[in-house]
């Protein structure tokens, strides 16, 4: 059984059809690049999974169970956490809030633990301190350091992605939904970032679905590409599949045809 | 700022090389934008009756009074304000002198031009009837009690020399315009707080000092004002010759000291190893809080447990709006729900019950009663944002005042009459807690105080803190990341009315009546404005901001300090608020997370580099996977 399974999607925003008829699959331990071009409906099919858009019609079981009608943070503490594709951050908050305030889901220390100080409180303090380092030594001395206590609006933008992608990962999630995670950075930072996505799979165990325009992110790691267009999955398969078929080409690629 | 201060001496290099400007050469449409705006606020000013209602207020016998301060201190601003220029990077830095001294004094006198306007069409038109707080005395003010020529005269005058003045404190080096500052405002506090000092003095039995400082209409006498201000200037010049002689001994012993400083608090852990430092501030502070009612006054403690019951209802509502970022504009019904709780159960006057219990177990019901208003006000606005969700709580605001005043509930609340004959405080058989004693009510209020001041600290920096920033922040995004907004938010408003409530029900036991007119909007907008003057999600700021507005001027019932801005306290408030949103938006205090942003940052930097570069020196040349390549 695919860890996600959807079947039949529809979203709807007045008359447009955003999301037409989708069926899709993940299973566990896959990389899936979702790509196709601007107003492909990307990002809704992204906020559908993760419950910010209601779907009009449709099915979405993750891990056998339906996640239809949960409110976002249910589908998170469910093991579905995403980043977002115009950074989002929590600007105001530190480096280490922003990773800390995300385990949310993973904590049970009630206000009276915090008034009174127990037990609880103080070790549950302690252990969401110390995973939201671990998560942040992820990537490196990046975020680590004087980085820890800086507020997220100092960082820089490739700093600020790898952020997100830390506060995804300190939901401590089965499934991580990644938005364009190279958007705006250089060749150098984006190929970085692309083999760190590929032991996000091999060392940290999560299955990953990611949205991403850099071709040469999509090809190097994933598994499998589904290509949208209008709403609609034109083309399914391996890299070397999708960027041959014609379809695709026309509707994606263009007409140079030099992703490949 | 600091910066400014710690090193004058790169500041006074600067000008050897600077530009000058010749005298005439003044951006003419900035004087005359800004001499408009002064003449207008003038006239304003003089219209709206505060040079009369407050020319009873003596600051310094016999020479000024707060009337006329209230004519005196806008042309400084503003003249101030004229020479303010900001040097960006690239742009020229202009050498300082009397081109400054001009501007000041011709935006002062020909705002006040402003007022010889007034004096003489207040002598020849009669404008009382549209503008009802214009009076004769006005006229005899801005005359001197002598003629309308000198009237009409001797303003643009006292403009320029003021305006001279403010124009002139861009010229002046840092240290001097701080130390103006400070002596004019230690004048001026001196003469505000006469009857907090007098009080005080009375309490440590040296009424003699009081006797010698303030006349006998309330001001400051001539030898004591040139006293202050002489002891406030070495005050200042000690103050700037110490932080000299710091900056000094830094430079000198190098920078280890601060790079030890910065690591320990980039490591800190929160609830652990508080600087003694602080400890010991922490201590001494909490000591004077404790010990210094004893020796104050009646009407000086009856003051501070106003503002104490404000610090109450701003903290909760900082709960609110400043960490969860949810603007309540109806807190005031938090705030009533404690007051009739605590008169309903105690009060042999409560029409439908008659129960009168201790007021501990009344404020235990009140507590669960307001936490349940919470709920249910909560309930139905938490999925609204924005100004959908601020104008919904106003009127919730305003339908639990409406149903006190209702005949429909009249049974219980006895309507416009209120409820009566509520008894003190009995605190465990020990003393006695009554509204004549304001002393013990300030106790009372402290005590609570202190409880609202734990509450806000140990839940900002827990889980739920963290989720009301989160929410505060970016609330898709939060729930997004797993955060429970629906209960978070229910939360934010629990713990702000329950906070609230306490204050409702120490005042229903301090006044020992409360009525429906005491909970109008009003109330609400007040403690708003306390909040956001103070600094938003920052407690001391919260108490600061309280301090300055209730203390000084007033709650919406309460008298504060200055009483004779009874009439103005909500245009000042508004004024306060204005100029607040415009210049320091942040807030008097603002919260360590606002403030971080801007100095901190760099020092830590710094700290963990040094670090760095010391464990490469050690580990000898370990930790080249440290990619500087990207570094904002």
């Amino acid at each position: 059984m695919p860890m996600l399974e959807i079947t039949g999607l529809h979203v709807v925003f007045g008359g447009l059809h955003a999301i037409n008829d989708l069926d899709f699959a993940v299973e566990k331990g896959e990389i899936v690049a979702v790509i196709g071009p601007n107003g492909a409906g990307k990002t809704t099919f992204f906020n559908a999974i993760s419950g910010m858009v209601k779907p009009t019609e449709g099915q979405i079981a993750f891990e056998g169970r339906s996640l239809l009608g949960l409110d976002p943070n249910k589908i998170t503490s469910r093991g579905i956490a995403r980043t977002f594709q115009n950074v989002r951050l929590f600007a105001n908050m530190t480096v280490l809030e922003n990773v800390m305030v995300s385990q949310h889901c993973r904590t049970r220390q009630r206000i009276l633990d915090a008034l009174l100080q127990t037990r609880r409180f103080r070790t549950e303090e302690e252990q969401v301190r110390a995973r939201g380092k671990e998560v942040l030594g992820f990537f490196g001395t990046r975020l680590t350091g004087y980085r820890f206590d800086q507020p997220a609006s100092v960082l820089s933008y490739a700093n600020r992605r790898r952020l997100e992608i830390a506060r995804a990962m300190a939901t401590s999630p089965k499934l991580i939904l990644l938005d364009e995670p190279v958007a705006g950075m250089n060749p150098v930072e984006s190929a970085e970032l692309t083999q760190l996505i590929g032991k996000l799979r091999d060392e940290m165990g999560y299955t990953i679905v990611l949205i991403e325009h850099d071709m040469s992110v999509v090809r190097d790691i994933s598994d499998r590409v589904v290509v949208l267009d209008h709403g609609e999955a034109i083309a399914r398969g391996t890299y070397a599949e999708v960027s041959a078929n014609p379809q695709v080409i026309e509707a994606y690629l263009g007409q140079s045809a030099d992703g490949s | 700022m600091t910066a400014a201060g710690d090193f004058p001496a790169s500041q006074d290099a600067a000008p050897a090389a600077a530009p000058r400007r010749r005298l005439l050469e003044q951006d003419w449409r900035k004087l005359l934008r800004a001499s408009a705006i002064l003449a207008i606020a003038q006239v304003f000013i003089g219209l709206s009756g505060m040079p009369v209602s407050f020319d009873r207020r003596l600051l310094i016998d016999p020479i000024l009074s707060l009337g006329y301060l209230s004519l005196l201190w806008l042309p400084l601003a503003v003249s101030y304000w004229v020479g303010r220029e900001q040097v960006l990077e690239g742009m020229t830095a202009y050498a300082r002198g009397g081109r400054d001294v001009l501007a000041g004094a011709i935006t002062g006198a020909v705002g006040n031009a402003g007022l010889t306007l007034l004096v003489v069409g207040i002598t020849h038109f009669d404008i009382r009837d549209p503008l009802v707080n214009w009076s004769p005395q006005l006229l005899g003010i801005l005359e001197f009690e002598e003629s309308v020529w000198l009237g009409a005269l001797i303003w643009p005058a006292i403009g320029a020399g003021v305006g001279a003045l403010g124009g002139g404190m861009h010229w002046a080096s840092s240290r001097i315009t701080r130390t103006t500052v400070i002596v004019l405002l230690s004048v001026f506090g001196t003469a505000v707080l006469e009857s907090v000092i007098t009080d005080l003095s009375q309490g440590f039995h040296i009424e003699a000092v009081s006797d010698w400082l303030y006349g006998p209409k309330r001001g400051l006498t001539y030898p004591a004002a040139i006293v202050v201000a002489a002891a406030a200037a070495a005050i200042a010049g000690g103050i700037a010759a110490y932080r000299a002689f710091l900056a000094r001994t830094a430079s000198t012993s190098g920078q280890l000291g601060i790079a030890a400083s910065g690591e320990t608090s980039a490591n800190r852990v929160r609830w652990r190893r508080i600087p003694v430092r602080r400890l010991v501030g922490f201590a001494l502070s909490a000591a004077a809080i404790v010990v210094l009612p004893l020796f104050l006054g009646r009407l000086t403690n009856e003051l501070l447990a106003n503002v104490g019951l404000f610090i109450l209802l701003a903290l909760g509502l900082n709960i609110i709006v400043g960490l969860a970022g949810i603007l309540d504009l109806g807190y005031v019904a938090f705030f009533a729900v404690g007051g009739y709780s605590v008169a309903v159960l105690t009060s042999p006057g409560s029409p439908r019950f008659d129960l009168e219990i201790p007021w501990f177990g009344a404020l235990f019901a009140a507590m669960l009663l307001a936490g349940l208003a919470g709920l249910l006000i909560g309930a139905p606005v938490i999925r609204m944002r924005g100004d959908y969700l601020a104008i919904v709580t106003l009127g919730f605001g305003e339908i639990i005042r409406v149903l006190l005043l209702s005949d429909w509930l009249s049974g219980t609340f006895n309507g416009a009459q209120g409820i009566t004959n509520i008894p003190g405080v009995e605190v465990f058989g020990l003393a006695t807690v009554r509204g004549f004693e304001p002393r013990s009510v300030l106790y009372l209020v402290l005590v609570f105080c202190a409880i609202a001041v734990y509450v806000s600290w140990r839940l900002e920096n827990s889980r739920i803190g963290r989720a009301w920033m989160a929410i505060r922040e970016d609330e898709s995004v939060a729930e997004a990341m797993g955060v429970d907004t629906v209960s978070a938010k229910l939360m934010a408003f629990v713990t702000g009315a329950v906070l609230g409530s306490f204050s409702g029900a120490i005042l229903s036991a301090k006044v020992g009546s409360v009525f429906p007119h005491s909970f109008a909007i009003i109330v609400s907008i007040v403690i708003l404005v306390v909040v956001i003057f103070g600094g938003m999600g920052s407690i001391a700021g919260v108490i600061a901001g309280a301090a300055v507005l209730i203390g000084v001027l007033g709650g919406p019932n309460q008298p504060g300090l200055l009483q004779e801005f009874a009439e103005y306290k909500i245009l000042i408030y508004g004024a306060l608020l204005v100029w607040m949103m415009l210049q320091r938006s942040e807030g008097l205090i603002p919260s360590v997370r606002r403030a971080r942003e801007l100095h901190l940052d760099e020092m830590n930097q710094d700290a963990w580099l040094r670090a760095q570069v010391a464990a490469d020196d050690a580990g000898g040349g370990g930790g080249g996977d440290r990619s500087e390549g990207e570094q904002p």
